[in-house]
């Protein structure tokens, strides 16, 4: 990893986190029509594996997508735009916080059904490889998704052809409400991976080089057309499922030890001073310029337009009623 | 020289293979599609022609193949998904009603999903509760499906090469019973319109609006017992549930004043339903009486054969429902 890439990893991961942040007052402020998913706390796995990604390699992601379409390339301006079911929003306020695109980015769909975007990534798997390309698909899911039987079939298939799809498992604890230990036979789910005969990795999901570490192998991998690899991001979900959850099946100890113990940010950024690639005060400079450039975002978005009703419509195939 | 006849499933079959030959993004992937040719023979050759990647076999895994039709079909490929029977595709449903429906507008139209899902449907020789089922007009309920039930061999190869050129998804569903029906079919390829009707008989008694093997059921009725009784039937055959062709419907009713719909889907909140909703709505001045439906009885299919005579329509019956009809 050359120092560039370094810094560039927290700058992403600063921005996923800030944005989290505003996005998280935009909604108390009732400028957010419905309770967002947010990210605070797994960043590092978006921006570690999309830093191995091009333009023109694909994700899917989650119900619990904003960080991955930043760290994918999206404008972040379009994203906060989006949540804020604004018309200049990534997908006009048609898709929303839990579906949003930027298909020249490769985000083909932030997906809200859990589970959903993994057969999709697969086929898109399936087209990159019947097109002849190098690219690569990339699945975001949690732990909760692996229980699913998507998971089972997509890794199936992946397997048997030897598809150019990473499937990365953010683990963070809690599927909706229900805590992995109440919902998962296995404490490690890159041992599922056993059963598809692919190879199943499990890193720490809140260092950034480790997620950048195991991606690489994986993307590297896929590229050279050697299939597909299981990927688990051991985290922690410092928020609620949405915003506004009561968090009753957690104690709030448990998420204030996270806090302090998990910060993606916090890890990276002693990282990056102890080897002398950052120091203080250019953290600082860096963290003002993300403030400004998400404070610019939800500036363009709040004073954005929002869409008319029959907005509704522009798309509609077959206008028979 | 007379025209060329064949069966059903060779119409779908040549449609497909034509499309396969005129665009190479054209593939179909699915449970059995490969030497094996398909559970009715309709990728006979497939793998031999075009090889085992554009008629691939899969295993039993619903929700991933019609997940990778979503995906192939957003990265430009044109995928044809063999879900085998429509029963089976309950288990695909989110892929199908949450995934393929709705991205195109999730996204404000800047991803496409040109993916086709084909399945056979109906009632055939005691296949029973979980094998027999005709619930098309649930799909027809989710925006951003269409939904074509050919009828004929030239309406299957015109459908099927319509519904791969479509911009959207669309759900092909071939009946069981219309497979070995036999039929005039152009060799070179040609289009059927989505969401335009086609009257398969001209009446001026009644209209009947029937769909997939209805429309065979309906023609027979008329040549072994109406015709004779001096009953004109106007057999109208949507082809497309939806979008479907409400024109042509209103245009037949305002001719015959009467009509009934046999559809072998379940009539509530089904197909049926909504056609005479439909008429009711924008052409009750042209009604002379109530109109009616005919659909299979609202029951499990049954096994046993006079259990499953009993539940379906079939010509004679469909024969006394327009004779009480007409005699009103």
């Amino acid at each position: 990893m050359d120092n560039k890439l370094k810094l560039d990893l927290l700058r992403t991961m600063l921005e996923i986190r800030k944005a989290e942040l505003q996005l998280a007052i935009l909604y108390k402020h009732g400028e957010v029509p419905c309770a967002a998913h947010l990210y605070e706390g797994e960043e590092a796995i978006a921006a570690g594996v999309c830093a191995n990604l091009n333009d023109k390699d694909c994700i899917t992601s989650t119900h619990r997508g904003h960080g991955h379409c930043i760290a994918k390339g999206m404008d972040v301006k379009k994203m906060i735009a989006e949540v804020c079911a604004r018309k200049t929003g990534c997908c006009s306020g048609k898709g929303g916080t839990m579906h949003m695109f930027a298909p020249e980015k490769g985000v083909m769909g932030t997906i809200g059904i859990v589970g959903g975007g993994m057969p999709i990534a697969t086929g898109i798997g399936l087209a990159l490889k019947m097109q002849k390309t190098d690219n690569v698909a990339v699945s975001f899911f949690g732990e909760g998704a692996s229980n699913n039987g998507t998971f089972h079939e997509s890794l199936n298939l992946a397997s048997l052809w030897k598809l150019p799809v990473i499937y990365v498992c953010e683990n963070n604890g809690f599927a909706t409400s229900v805590s992995a230990a109440r919902s998962t036979s296995v404490k490690d789910i890159s041992i599922r991976a056993l059963g598809y005969n692919m190879p199943g990795v499990t890193v720490d999901g809140n260092k950034v080089d480790e997620v950048y570490a195991a991606a690489k192998e994986a993307v590297e991998r896929a590229r050279a057309g050697e299939g597909p690899t299981l990927i688990e991001c051991k985290t922690y979900r410092l928020r609620g499922h949405f915003e506004g959850d009561d968090c009753l099946y957690r104690t709030k100890e448990e998420t204030e030890i996270a806090k302090q113990l998990r910060n993606p940010e916090t890890y990276w950024k002693n990282c990056l001073i102890i080897e002398g690639v950052l120091t203080e005060e250019e953290y600082q400079q860096m963290e003002a310029e993300v403030d400004a450039k998400i404070a610019e975002a939800v500036e363009f978005a709040l004073n954005s337009p929002k869409p008319e009703g029959e907005d509704a419509m522009t798309l509609y195939h077959t206008p028979l009623f | 020289m007379a025209a060329r006849k064949i069966r059903f499933v060779e119409a779908l079959r040549e449609g497909m293979r034509q499309e396969m030959e005129r665009d190479e993004r054209v593939f179909v992937i699915g449970e059995g599609v490969g030497p094996h040719g398909s559970c009715f023979k309709q990728t006979d050759g497939f793998v031999a022609q075009f090889g085992d990647d554009r008629s691939k076999d899969t295993p039993i895994s619903e929700m991933a193949i019609s997940g990778c039709g979503v995906g192939a079909a957003m990265m430009g490929m044109r995928p044809i998904v063999d879900l085998m029977w429509i029963d089976f595709m309950t288990l695909a449903t989110d892929q199908i009603c949450n995934q393929a429906a709705k991205l195109n507008y999730m996204s404000d139209g800047q991803v496409k999903v040109p993916v086709v899902y084909r399945a056979s449907s109906g009632a055939s020789m005691s296949n029973s509760a979980q094998h027999s089922g005709s619930f098309y007009s649930w799909f027809a309920n989710i925006p951003g499906l269409t939904v074509v039930v050919p009828s004929t061999p030239y309406d299957a190869k015109g459908l099927i090469v319509s519904a791969i050129r479509e911009e959207s998804p669309v759900l092909y569903f071939e009946h069981k019973r219309l497979l070995n029906t036999k039929g005039e079919v152009p060799e070179e390829e040609y289009t059927v319109p989505i969401g335009v009707a086609d009257i398969k008989k001209e009446g001026t008694d009644i209209t009947v609006v029937a769909t997939g093997v209805e429309v065979k059921y309906t023609l027979d009725a008329c040549k072994k017992f109406l015709d004779k009784e001096g009953i004109s039937v106007e057999v109208v055959d949507p082809r497309t549930i939806w979008p479907y062709d409400k024109e042509t419907i209103l245009n037949s009713v305002k001719k015959t004043g009467k009509l009934l719909v046999v559809d072998e889907g379940f009539r509530v909140c089904g197909f049926a339903s909504e056609i005479v909703a439909m008429v009711c709505e924008e052409g009750m001045e042209y009604l002379k009486q109530a109109p009616e439906q005919y659909n299979t009885v609202h029951t499990t299919i049954p096994f046993a054969p006079a259990m499953e005579d009993y539940v379906f329509p079939n010509p004679a019956k469909i024969a006394d429902r327009i004779r009480k009809m007409v005699a009103k």
